[in-house]
């Protein structure tokens, strides 16, 4: 079982590319069709720089780009079927555009139990910087791991 | 798009409805979003896990959330986006997300709105809760 060990434990930091093509992808399923994430010139009149990226993003772009998308659970010694996912904040300090690189950095900051250790609940927060070194958004998850509760 | 100048407590300026949520969209979404825990598409891995079936991924279900709110609120304006994952959001599921002002504020000199959000299942049950804050 996880325990308060686990505080101030970071993983691997993970450098992540913008790309047009996958972006695209992800619009698709999801069946977006806001021009502002399609289309330069719509970006522009709204303002950005380039082609900005859907809000919760920056949470695939890790995933996609880490070399071992589970390595948390795997050093945390947690089974994957165990494991939902209780919340997900963004806060955005900068815009993210396509053709930005993005390094993510994880690190654990709590551990509970909750209902009498039926659960353990991990909070994991992420700082993220671009290609220039800006600060461009911190995220924080928190995982539920469903523990086996001897009866 | 909404009037940001004349915005206030009460309003409702988030409402979209999304297509039912099919296994299609579940492998596609593994793809688009680099998230393959098998938990979500194989269903004999579900069941080991002790689900009747497979279901949404969370992210999936913020992902329709974060899109209704950049319908109504230009994305350059979004600050701060927070989600909790209430229920699990089953196979099928027509998603309606909602946003109401509850706030207005001024933070780092600029005039602000938080919003609270929900999303909900064709039955009326809470899949997400969560807040916003934009720019005004």
């Amino acid at each position: 079982m996880v325990d308060q060990s686990a505080v101030g434990r970071c993983f691997t930091p993970v450098t992540a590319r913008v790309e047009p093509g996958r972006l695209r992808y992800f619009l698709n399923t999801l069946g977006e069709q806001n021009p502002v994430y399609r289309d330069a010139d719509a970006a522009r009149a709204s303002g950005f720089a380039g082609t900005p990226v859907p809000p919760t993003y920056l949470f695939c772009l890790e995933m996609m780009d880490v070399d071992d998308p589970f390595e948390m659970f795997t050093a945390l010694d947690i089974d994957l079927a165990r494991v939902l996912h209780g919340e997900q904040s963004f806060v955005y300090h900068a815009p993210v555009l396509v053709g930005d690189t993005l390094t993510f950095r994880p690190s654990v900051t709590s551990v509970a139990e909750k209902k009498g250790g039926a659960m353990t609940l991990i909070g994991i927060r992420c700082t993220v910087t671009n290609q220039d070194g800006v600060h461009v958004a911190d995220t924080a998850r928190t995982i539920v791991v469903r523990n086996e509760v001897a009866s | 798009m909404i009037a940001s100048g004349d915005i206030k407590t009460g309003d409702r300026i988030v409402h979209k409805v999304f297509p039912p949520i099919t296994r299609h969209t579940l492998a596609l979404y593994c793809g688009a979003s680099g998230d393959h825990n098998p938990i979500h598409v194989d269903l004999d891995f579900a069941k080991a896990a002790g689900f009747p079936d497979v279901f949404a991924h969370g992210m999936l279900v913020m992902a329709c959330l974060g899109q209704a709110l950049t319908d109504a609120v230009p994305p350059s304006k979004l600050r701060a986006f927070a989600t909790r994952f209430v229920a699990m959001t089953q196979l099928g599921a027509r998603l309606t997300c909602e946003g109401t002002v509850t706030e207005l504020f001024t933070e780092s000199g600029e005039r602000r709105a938080r919003l609270a959000l929900t999303t909900r299942d064709e039955r009326g049950e809470v899949k997400l809760d969560g807040s916003a804050v934009i720019a005004l």
